[in-house]
């Protein structure tokens, strides 16, 4: 079984409400040093059989990515 | 001869299928609540209804888990033939996820869940969707939604309806439903099915649910 580590982002340009919140937020509470805020998901798969990278690839085309408004990586921690 | 079958889909955290129903009712239509784990409509399904709520907790995105139920292989032949389907809401976030409408539908832009009645002006009067009305003419039918910013190129599909005044949401050019090229798949986010009764503010719901049948 292998862990892979899936990034899921907002795309750049697109507008993210959640990051600009927290922005807000963290700027409220005197860290004015954050110039930006993205928020997105971490997904963790544990998966059998052989190119668990390619696997996952294709789990991010067909479900755990919007890739109108997603980017994904995909990471096999060493 | 028995009334026309109108199929109203059922995903765990569907909510809006009674008020779905009695709309159907309301325009003369049988409704048939379907499973989504079914493979098939029921047999001699006119149209397909896809009600609101939270199918899956919208867990991961709304919408994305329900779209790739088997019942939406079924739907997506459905409409590939030209018959009609109509996705409210909850269920219109599942026709964008599942291709059958482009485009897809983001957090509000307040990031606030928004519940009131709204003024919907019809943009593209040549769909089957608002019935005789012509551009310009405004339908009052509620919303109650988080994620109702609609996002994509509208070039890609037909502009139905747009919020009239201010934009609620941050939905792309005021959109508040759009129907596929073709015009026999509609998605919206207000919901028609609210707006049936004289004692509720607004029948103007209705034309929706005629135009599944008509």
């Amino acid at each position: 079984m292998t862990l892979v580590v899936v990034t899921v982002m907002p795309k750049k340009g697109v507008l993210d409400p959640q990051g600009q919140a927290v922005q807000g937020a963290l700027q409220h509470m005197g860290f004015s040093e954050v110039a930006d805020v993205r928020v997105g998901k971490r997904i963790e798969l544990e998966i059998n059989g052989h190119d668990p990278a390619g696997q996952a690839t294709k789990m991010c085309e067909d479900l755990l990515a919007n890739n109108l408004i997603e980017d994904y990586s995909v990471e096999v921690p060493g | 001869m028995s009334a026309t079958r109108v199929a109203v889909l059922r995903f765990p955290g569907t909510l809006d299928h009674q008020s779905a129903a009695r709309a159907v009712q309301g325009v003369g239509a049988e409704p048939v609540f379907t499973h989504h784990e079914d493979t098939a409509l029921p047999t001699g399904t006119h149209a397909v209804v896809i009600p609101g709520g939270f199918s899956y907790g919208d867990h991961l995105r709304p919408g994305a888990l329900a779209s790739r139920t088997p019942i939406m292989g079924a739907v997506k032949d459905h409409a590939k033939a030209g018959g009609k389907v109509l996705g409210i809401c909850n269920g219109f976030q599942i026709l964008c996820e599942s291709g059958l409408l482009p485009g897809v539908l983001r957090p509000n832009a307040s990031l606030s869940f928004i519940c009131r009645q709204a003024d919907l002006e019809v943009a593209d009067a040549g769909t089957p969707w608002t019935g005789g009305r012509g551009a310009g003419e405004v339908l009052s039918i509620p919303f109650k939604h988080h994620d109702g910013a609609w996002f994509g190129t509208p070039g890609e599909a037909r502009v139905v309806l747009r919020y009239k005044g201010e934009n609620p949401n941050g939905s792309i050019d005021k959109i508040a439903g759009i129907s596929n090229l073709a015009g026999n798949v509609m998605g919206l986010m207000p919901h028609p099915e609210e707006a049936q009764e004289p004692l509720l503010g607004s029948t103007d719901g209705r034309v929706l649910f005629a135009a599944l049948i008509a």
